[in-house]
């Protein structure tokens, strides 16, 4: 007969090993998850098209009117928004509330692991599941508009692709702290149906924050929204923009959020009944 | 030393009341009243390693409340929990490892893939390592009678086969204690069979300490030499099941397809009657009277059917309420 000893078990695998097996095996299993959608996911890239519509309407603004942006930084700027939404949308609020709803967090919490990793990475893995759609697209647009093909240097390339992933870490860390209201309202995406307003506005992807007036640009500086799309975007065509402040500033939310984020967990959990289960 | 050990637990959850009809609703939007509703009141008891313990109760009577707060998926009210050492609700890694939790009515296997994925991921978690994972896996998918299910989708399994798995991907961690709320709700008899024989082998094997809830009297049966009996969020009963039984459901169900038509009055002649369903009658009968009873009916009425079962838990429970105090 064998006891059991949880804590008696030498092969267990300790601190970085085990996060990074944690990582590799929560990306591969989700990655094999999204695939099994994969009709699905073809129609959510399409879904992010609105930047390649604005595209249109800007192109021909510009050919009107006097704006700080020619026709062609007009439509390499529309592109990169294309680009950085595809590879940082966040839809956690909408499945953490499901999972809150239905009593589907408790099995999460059971594990010893937070649960934010599992909806983190699944996201994570789900980039790499829409990428082949994303850059169908991206090729069929050099080959109808030729003239707005550019290849970014190496390393503005890899800045990009770097800042990409951070915006999208800050825009999941912001929902997910906004998810955290599931506990109480059980009705939380209002929230981010709200907040979208402002995500739309003020990230640059309805028109690139060079055309606003001085003063909204100014006031949105300090707001996490450019971040999220404008300033990762203009770095991929190469528009100028202040690196070491546009860095500052997603540091400072993504503390605000972090610290937001742990203190309503943590009073949310005291809430929780596990409905259903 | 006991794993589990519970004292005065109670748990209160506000719930918002609205009335019926649209000024309810208007009145509901502008001010909400709440009602406090006590889901478990002062429940005491402690459950010693290897032992495994039947929870019984009505639906709504607390159990699956209880169950939460003992695993740490909720925060209790008032009183104190220890369970192998641990205050649940701090949800401490060392405690997690040391639990399971498996809830016949949810699943935590991801739908669309193969069981072993989300075995993996549990693996990883758990931070087994890759050889004990094959050996565990291997050990309990022959227990379990699950060898070659698991690389399908978990859609594609039967019911029973999906529970099986489940109880395999709650199982992987090799826990001290496991907490079981309806595990064999919805199988057919077979299934059942199995995952009873099963949680039996493993308790055996691991001398793993068990909390079961069932609605299948079979379950509590096989399985309890001990039970909690929960009623309104009080515990009204702890102790054997041979006790509890042979106080308080010496009778066996007895369920009549009839031919045509009698007199209710003359049928109640025979045994108390439980339930009229058209001619489908349910009788209750006292087991001493039973062979001399079914011999009556079978002599006397019409009979196109008839089967003997043990009646269901819930009756058993609600004999136990009108039988008044118990010790």
């Amino acid at each position: 007969m064998k006891k059991i000893q949880a804590q008696s078990q030498p092969e267990r695998s300790h601190g970085l090993a085990r996060f990074a097996r944690i990582g590799r095996t929560l990306v591969s299993v989700y990655y094999a998850y999204m695939v099994e959608y994969r009709a699905e996911l073809i129609l959510w890239v399409l879904s992010g098209s609105l930047p390649i519509i604005l595209m249109g309407v800007w192109i021909q603004a510009s050919q009107s009117g006097n704006f700080a942006l020619s026709e062609i930084d007009f439509s390499r700027y529309f592109l990169a928004v294309f680009v950085v939404r595809q590879f940082s949308v966040v839809w956690v609020i909408w499945e953490f509330e499901r999972e809150v709803v239905e009593g589907k967090l408790s099995f999460r919490l059971l594990q010893p692991l937070n649960p934010i990793w599992h909806h983190f990475l699944s996201h994570f893995a789900e980039r790499f599941a829409r990428m082949p759609f994303a850059v169908f697209l991206i090729a069929l647009f050099f080959v109808l508009y030729p003239q707005a093909f550019w290849i970014p240097a190496p390393g503005q390339l890899l800045l990009a692709l770097f800042v990409t992933f951070l915006a999208f870490s800050l825009r999941f860390l912001m929902q997910y702290t906004m998810a955290m209201f599931a506990f109480w309202t059980e009705r939380a995406t209002a929230l981010e149906q709200f907040s979208f307003l402002f995500f739309l506005f003020l990230s640059g992807m309805i028109a690139p924050l060079e055309v606003f007036p001085p003063q909204v640009q100014a006031i949105a500086e300090w707001t996490p929204f450019p971040y999220l799309i404008y300033f990762p975007a203009s770095l991929l065509v190469g528009l100028p923009v202040d690196l070491g402040k546009g860095l500052l500033v997603m540091l400072i939310w993504s503390v605000i959020f972090f610290v937001l984020y742990r203190w309503l967990w943590r009073r949310g959990l005291r809430q929780y009944s596990g409905m259903g289960a | 030393m006991s794993d589990i050990l519970v004292e005065s637990l109670s748990k209160t959850y506000p719930v918002a009341v609205k009335e019926a009809g649209l000024r309810g609703t208007f009145q509901h939007f502008f001010k909400r009243n709440y009602r406090q509703i006590k889901a478990v009141k002062d429940v005491s008891f402690q459950i010693a390693p290897g032992e495994v313990v039947g929870f019984l109760g009505a639906n709504g009577a607390g159990k699956t409340t209880t169950l939460k707060m003992l695993t740490g998926l909720i925060h209790p009210s008032d009183g104190r929990i220890n369970v192998a050492g641990h205050v649940p609700f701090q949800r401490k890694a060392a405690f997690l490892r040391k639990i399971t939790l498996v809830m016949g009515q949810k699943q935590q296997l991801i739908w669309d893939l193969p069981a072993m994925d989300s075995l993996r991921i549990n693996a990883a978690v758990y931070g087994i390592s890759e050889h004990t994972f094959h050996q565990r896996v291997g050990e309990l998918s022959e227990m379990l009678t699950l060898n070659g299910k698991l690389t399908q989708p978990v859609r594609k399994l039967s019911l029973g086969e999906r529970m099986k798995a489940e109880l395999l991907a709650a199982l992987l961690h090799q826990p001290q204690i496991l907490f079981l709320d309806e595990p064999t709700i919805g199988l057919d008899v077979n299934a059942q069979v199995s995952v009873r024989n099963f949680l039996q082998e493993y308790n055996k094997r691991y001398q793993a300490t068990v909390l079961l809830t069932s609605h299948y009297m079979a379950d509590i049966t096989a399985l309890c030499p001990r039970v909690l009996v929960i009623h309104q969020g009080e515990l009204i009963y702890d102790g054997s099941l041979d006790q509890l039984v042979g106080r308080f459901a010496p009778c066996r169900e007895v369920k009549v397809e009839l031919a045509h038509a009698y007199n209710p009055e003359q049928l109640k002649l025979y045994a108390p009657v439980q339930a009229w369903e058209g001619q489908s009658i349910r009788f209750l009968v006292r087991q001493e009277n039973l062979t001399q009873t079914v011999g009556k009916m079978l002599a006397e009425l019409d009979v196109l059917d008839l089967a003997v079962t043990e009646p269901p838990i819930e009756e058993v429970i609600g004999r136990v309420l009108q039988g008044g105090a118990i010790a």
